[in-house]
C-alpha cells in the first residue's frame, strides 16, 4: 500500500461548488456545499418509462412465483458468496439503466457461511436445498465460523438464557447488520482515491507500540483496502470503471449501487442499510439536467432502476429466523429528507423521485422508506410524503431534531428499523432484545422460567404471598434486573468480539472514516407489559394464582381500574421512564467491548409476536402466548383517550437512554383523519409535527380498514402489494405468517364512528 | 377597572359531566381536535352510534379547568386550525359548563367549536342570553339538521325540528359560523324530495363554512348489544356510494368552502 497523491481529475467534479470535500473525504462538506433545496409540490414528476414498467412487471412475476414455490425462487449452495464470486446478473440487460444482482440470477440466494455453517444449511433445507459436501466439509472442519466462535466461550448461564428466551434474537449465527456504508463517497471520490486515503490512514495507525486494539485495527485497515479493490473488479465485471469518481448521474448512482451492492454480496446483516443519498444524487442530476444532458423521465427512471434493485435483495433464512422477522426483510433503509446543523432542509427534487417510485412500481417494503421529518421541510413535501402514507403506508417518521442534537451531527442515517447512526464517523454493535415482561415473571417466581419450568435465573426468594406487595417485589426486581443486564451484555460482549474476528464487513467498513465512534447497542422486549405489570402491582392489588408446583400463572386484579401506560397518565408512563433509565445504567455498569457507548432500544420488529409466545400471563392481564405490542407501544386495549394521548406517552420515553429508537407503530382508519384526501394529509402533518414537537422519536403510519386485512388475509392473491408497517419496517401483508397477520389485525386501529 | 378584592366565600367552580375524552378528534371541526363528549342527551336518533351518552346527569364530573389542562397537553398538534371541541351527548344541555370552559379557552388562544343538535334551543330567559354568551365564545358550531321533514324528524328522534331550525335561523342571522350536517339514513332520511328541500333549505342561510353528508354506519351496533336496548335500524344496511353522492349534489356540498379560511381572526 504505497502511497500515491493524485487527485481526481477536476473534470469530474465541474459545475460543483468547491470546498473542504475536495481536499478529505467528506461527503457532508459536499451535500452542504451541493444542496439544491426543492420547495414546490409533486407536480414535476414522471411516470414510470416504458423499460420501467417491463422490468417491474418481470420483477414482480418473480416475486409471485417465488412466493408460489413456498419462499425461495432458487439459490446456491457451493459458491460461497463475496464480492467477486458470481459473473454478472441483469434483469433484461438492454433494459436496465441500473445494473447489478447479488448472484447471477434475479432472486437466486448466495451461500453465506460465514455467520455460521449450520444457519446455512437449516435454511437451504428448508426451502428443499442440500449444501455440497465439500462446502460442509470446509466450514465444520478447516474454518471456523462466526457462530462456533461464539459458542467456543458462551458460559452456561448465557446459553440457558438464550435457550428459555430471556434474551432472543442475538446475533449469533448470522451477519450482526446495522452498518451504514457511507455509499457517496465511491461516486464523489472514486475508489483509488478512497483507496489511497485507507493506506494513508493504516501508515497512522499507532506508535509501534503494537497493542491488541493496534493489531486489530491495522488488520481491519488492510482487509478493507482489500475489499475497495474487490469493488473496482466486481464492476468491472459490469464494464463499468469505479476507480475514478462519476461523470454523470447515471454513473452517480451506478456507483453507490455497487457500493451497496458489495455489502449484500457478503454481509447477511438482519437490516442492510443504504443510508442517505437523495442529496449526494439530487446534485448530480440537477447537473445533468443544466447541462441537458438528461431529462426528467431519465431521472425518474434512473431512481426507479435503483429502487428496483434494492427490492430484489434476498438472503435464504431458518424458518425460525422468518418467525422473528417475517417478510424476507433485510431493512435496506433509505434516509430521506432532513436538515442541516445550519437550520436549511434537505429536500430535494430526488427526495420525491423516491416516494414517486411506489407510484412508478406499485408499493413494496423495501426500500425502508424513512422520512427524516423537521418542521423545517417545506409544506409541499410534507403533504407528498402524507399522501403516500395514506395511498401506501409505507413511510416511516423519524425526528430530525431530536436526531441531530443527540449524534452531534446532521450526517446520519437509519441503520435499521430506527436506529440513527452517524454516517461517516459512526458504527453500531447490533444487540438484540431482553424481555423486559419474562423479568417481571421470573421475579415473581423466583428465577424459575415459567413456561419451561426450569431454574434459569438465580435463585433468588420468590414472592409466596397471596397478593403481591409493591416494596416487596420492587426490592425483588432490582437484583433480577442486574442479573439480566449481566448476562445480557456479557453475551454481546462475546458476539461482537467474535464477528470482528471472523465476519468482519469489511465492505461496510471500507466506506467509513477508519476511527470510528462505536455504539452498543441493546434492547427491551415486552415494555408495555411490563410497565403496566408494574402499574397493576402497584394501584390494582394483584392477587396470583399459582399451579400446584407453586408457580405463578395467572393474576387477577382487585382493581382493574389502574393506570396503564398510553393514557398519558403519569402514573404509568413515569414508570416506563424509569424502567429503561434503570436497565440502561445497570448494563452500562459492565465492560463494553471496544470502549463503545451503550445505548438501548424499545423497539421489536415482527418479533413480538414470538417474543409474547414465550412468555407466561402477565399481572397486567396479558394471557400466556399472546403477542406483546409491537415496539413502545401500549398494550392492546389499554389505550382509553384517544390516540393522541397514546402517542404522548411515548414520547415521554427518555431517547438520551434509548438512542437506539423508540418506535410506534400507529394504526388509522382513512375516515378517522378526516372525510376526503386533503383533510387527511392535513392531519397526519399536524399529527407528526405535534408528535416531533413533544420529542416523540419514531412513528409508522399506516392507514387502513381492518376489513381490508381481513379481506387481504383470506383472498391474498388479490393483495399482492398491499403493505403494512410493523415496528420499524414495512412487509407485504401477505408475507407474513398466519399469526402475525392475526396480530396486525387485532392491533389498536384509531378509528371514530 | 377596580377589581374587586376576594370574599371568604370560594365560588363554586361549574362542574360538567362526561361521557368520554378523545384526544385525536379529526372529524369533530377544523383540523385535529381535543374532544369532550358531554354525557346526556334526550333525542332518541334511531341511528345514535352512542347511546351510552343519553343518560342525564350520569359521567364523569370535571372542571373546566380540569378539561383545558388536559386538552393544552395536545397543543402541539393542533396546527393552525385545531383546538377544542365539545360534543355529545347534547353539549348544550350542559350550557353553565360551555361557557365557563370555552371563555377561558378563548383567553388561551384556543378556537373553540360546538358539536350540537339544537334541541334544548329556546328564546326563553334567562337560557337564551347564556345561549349569546356562549356563541360569543364559539368560533364554529357543528350542527346537524337530521331531517327536514319535521314529521319524519319526529319519528327518527322522537322531537321535531322546528327548535333546531331556529336556533340555526338565529346563528344564520347574527354571524356565528356553522357546519351543517346531514346523516344519510336508507328508509329515513335518504329521500330526494327531503334531500333536494333540505338542500334549498341551507343555501339560502348565511356563514355556512360547510356542509357534510355524513353516511350512517352500523359501527354503533354493538353499544346497544351491550346496554341491552334494541337496535332500532335492525336490517338497514348503510347507503351505496351513488346515493351517497346523490346527496351531496342535492346539498351543494362543494359550493361551501369557508371552512379552509378558519380560523377567521
Amino acid at each position: 500500500m504505497k502511497q500515491m497523491e493524485k487527485k481526481a481529475t477536476p473534470s469530474y467534479w465541474d459545475g460543483f461548488v468547491a470546498g473542504d470535500w475536495q481536499n478529505s473525504i467528506n461527503v457532508r462538506d459536499f451535500i452542504n456545499k451541493n444542496l439544491v433545496q426543492y420547495n414546490g409540490d409533486d407536480t414535476f414528476l414522471a411516470g414510470p418509462t416504458a423499460a420501467t414498467t417491463t422490468l417491474n412487471d418481470e420483477v414482480l412475476a418473480l416475486k409471485k412465483k417465488e412466493r408460489e414455490v413456498g419462499g425461495v425462487l432458487d439459490a446456491d449452495n457451493n459458491v460461497v458468496s463475496t464480492v467477486t464470486s458470481h459473473k454478472p446478473g441483469y434483469i433484461e440487460k438492454d433494459l436496465e439503466t441500473i445494473v447489478g444482482l447479488q448472484t447471477d440470477k434475479p432472486l437466486k440466494r448466495a451461500f453465506m457461511p460465514f455467520g455460521g455453517i449450520r444457519m446455512a444449511e437449516d435454511a437451504l433445507e428448508a426451502y428443499g436445498f442440500k449444501v455440497d459436501p465439500e462446502q460442509h466439509k470446509i466450514f465444520t472442519e478447516d474454518r471456523k465460523t462466526h457462530n462456533q466462535g461464539v459458542f467456543d466461550v458462551y458460559t452456561p448461564d448465557m446459553r440457558k438464557a438464550r435457550h428459555y428466551k430471556i434474551i432472543t434474537g442475538l446475533p449469533d449465527a448470522y451477519a450482526r447488520g446495522r452498518l451504514i456504508p457511507d455509499l457517496p463517497r465511491i461516486a464523489i471520490y472514486g475508489i483509488d482515491r478512497l483507496m489511497k486515503a485507507k493506506a494513508h490512514d493504516f501508515e497512522n495507525i499507532g506508535d509501534g507500540e503494537l497493542t491488541n486494539d493496534v493489531i486489530q485495527l491495522r488488520e481491519e485497515v488492510q482487509e478493507q483496502y482489500r475489499a475497495l479493490v474487490e469493488m473496482k473488479k466486481m464492476a468491472e465485471s459490469y464494464g463499468f470503471d469505479i476507480s475514478r469518481p462519476a461523470e454523470n448521474a447515471q454513473e452517480a448512482i451506478q456507483w453507490i449501487y455497487f457500493g451497496y451492492l458489495a455489502s449484500v454480496k457478503t454481509q447477511n446483516g438482519a437490516a442492510m442499510s443504504v443510508g442517505r443519498i437523495d442529496t449526494t444524487i439530487e446534485a448530480y442530476i440537477n447537473r445533468d439536467l443544466k447541462r441537458g444532458t438528461i431529462t426528467e423521465d431519465q431521472a425518474q427512471e434512473f431512481i426507479d432502476h435503483l429502487v428496483m434493485k434494492l427490492r430484489m435483495v434476498r438472503f435464504i433464512r431458518t424458518t425460525e429466523y422468518n418467525s422473528l422477522f417475517s417478510g424476507d426483510p433485510i431493512w435496506a433503509t433509505l434516509s430521506l429528507g432532513g436538515s442541516g446543523m445550519d437550520g436549511k432542509h434537505h429536500i430535494t427534487k430526488t427526495a420525491f423521485r423516491f416516494l414517486k417510485t411506489l407510484d412508478n412500481m406499485g408499493a413494496a417494503p423495501e426500500p425502508n422508506i424513512t422520512l427524516l421529518w423537521s418542521d423545517k421541510l417545506p409544506e409541499g413535501f410534507k403533504r407528498y410524503a402524507t399522501q403516500v402514507s395514506i395511498n401506501s403506508s409505507t413511510i416511516q417518521y423519524e425526528n430530525d431534531e431530536m436526531l441531530k442534537e443527540q449524534w452531534g451531527t446532521d450526517y446520519y442515517g437509519i441503520a435499521c428499523c430506527v436506529s440513527a447512526q452517524p454516517i461517516a464517523t459512526g458504527m453500531q454493535f447490533f444487540g438484540a432484545r431482553a424481555n423486559l415482561a419474562k423479568t417481571i415473571l421470573y421475579t415473581i417466581n423466583g428465577g424459575v422460567d415459567e413456561i419451561g419450568k426450569a431454574q434459569v435465573g438465580p435463585a433468588y426468594a420468590p414472592i409466596s404471598s397471596e397478593y403481591i406487595d409493591y416494596d416487596e417485589f420492587m426490592k425483588k426486581l432490582d437484583p433480577m434486573m442486574g442479573w439480566l443486564a449481566d448476562i445480557y451484555v456479557n453475551s454481546l460482549n462475546a458476539i461482537h468480539y467474535m464477528h470482528d474476528k471472523y465476519y468482519y464487513e469489511a465492505e461496510q467498513m471500507a466506506l467509513k472514516d477508519t476511527n470510528l465512534d462505536r455504539t452498543f447497542a441493546t434492547g427491551i422486549s415486552g415494555f408495555s407489559h411490563a410497565v403496566d405489570s408494574i402499574s397493576a402491582i402497584k394501584y390494582g392489588h394483584v392477587k396470583v394464582i399459582r399451579d400446584e408446583s407453586g408457580l405463578a400463572v395467572d393474576f387477577k386484579a382487585d382493581n382493574d381500574d389502574y393506570p396503564r401506560y398510553g393514557n398519558n397518565d403519569d402514573r404509568a408512563d413515569q414508570i416506563g421512564v424509569w424502567l429503561i433509565q434503570h436497565f440502561y445504567e445497570m448494563m452500562n455498569k459492565h465492560h463494553l467491548y471496544r470502549g463503545a457507548k451503550l445505548s438501548t432500544s424499545v423497539l421489536t420488529i415482527t418479533s413480538n409476536v414470538v417474543y409474547g409466545k414465550n412468555t407466561g400471563t402477565t399481572p397486567n392481564g396479558r394471557k400466556a402466548g399472546e403477542p406483546f405490542s409491537p415496539g413502545a407501544n401500549p398494550a392492546y386495549g389499554a389505550e382509553k383517550n384517544g390516540a393522541l394521548a397514546s402517542l404522548l406517552s411515548t414520547a415521554k420515553l427518555p431517547y438520551e437512554f434509548a438512542t437506539d429508537g423508540i418506535s410506534n407503530t400507529f394504526g388509522v382508519t382513512p375516515n378517522t383523519l378526516g372525510h376526503d384526501d386533503e383533510a387527511r394529509k392535513d392531519t397526519l402533518v399536524n399529527m407528526v409535527d405535534g408528535y416531533m414537537e413533544n420529542e416523540g422519536m419514531h412513528l409508522n403510519i399506516n392507514v387502513f380498514n381492518r376489513e381490508t386485512l381481513i379481506d387481504a388475509q383470506k383472498h391474498p392473491e388479490e393483495y399482492p402489494t398491499l403493505t403494512v408497517r410493523v415496528s420499524g419496517y414495512c412487509v407485504y401483508f401477505a408475507d407474513l405468517t398466519k399469526e402475525q397477520q392475526d396480530d396486525v389485525i387485532s392491533r389498536t386501529y384509531f378509528e371514530t364512528m | 377597572m377596580v377589581t374587586t378584592p376576594a370574599t371568604a366565600t370560594t365560588i363554586k367552580p361549574v362542574i360538567g359531566y362526561v361521557h368520554s375524552i378523545e384526544t385525536f378528534g379529526s372529524v369533530d371541526g377544523p383540523g385535529i381536535r381535543y374532544v369532550a363528549f358531554l354525557q346526556g342527551c334526550r333525542m332518541r336518533c334511531e341511528f345514535c352510534h352512542n347511546p351510552d351518552t343519553w343518560n342525564i346527569g350520569t359521567g364523569d364530573e370535571v372542571t373546566s379547568d380540569e378539561i383545558l389542562d388536559d386538552a393544552i397537553r395536545y397543543r402541539a398538534f393542533w396546527g393552525k386550525q385545531g383546538g377544542i371541541t365539545c360534543s355529545g351527548g347534547e353539549s348544550l344541555l350542559q350550557i353553565d359548563f360551555l361557557i365557563d370552559l370555552f371563555t377561558k379557552a378563548k383567553a388561551e388562544g384556543i378556537n373553540t367549536c360546538l358539536d350540537t343538535c339544537g334541541q334544548p334551543f329556546t328564546y326563553k330567559q334567562p337560557w337564551f342570553d347564556k345561549f349569546k354568551r356562549l356563541m360569543a365564545v364559539t368560533d364554529v358550531s357543528l350542527v346537524d339538521i337530521k331531517q327536514i321533514d319535521t314529521d319524519r324528524h319526529k319519528r327518527l328522534t322522537g322531537f321535531n325540528n322546528e327548535t333546531v331550525l331556529s336556533m340555526i335561523q338565529y346563528m344564520s342571522e347574527n354571524g356565528h359560523h356553522m357546519w351543517i350536517r346531514h346523516v344519510l339514513v336508507p328508509e329515513r332520511t335518504d329521500y330526494d324530495e327531503n334531500l333536494k328541500e333540505l338542500g334549498e333549505y341551507v343555501s339560502k342561510l348565511h356563514n355556512v363554512d360547510k356542509v357534510e353528508v355524513l353516511p350512517y354506519h352500523t359501527m354503533g351496533v354493538v353499544k346497544y348489544e351491550t346496554l341491552g336496548i334494541d337496535y332500532p335500524l335492525k336490517g338497514i344496511e348503510p347507503p351505496t356510494h351513488d346515493r351517497v353522492v346523490n346527496a351531496e349534489n342535492y346539498l351543494h356540498v362543494n359550493d361551501y368552502q369557508g371552512y379552509r379560511q378558519f380560523p377567521f381572526s
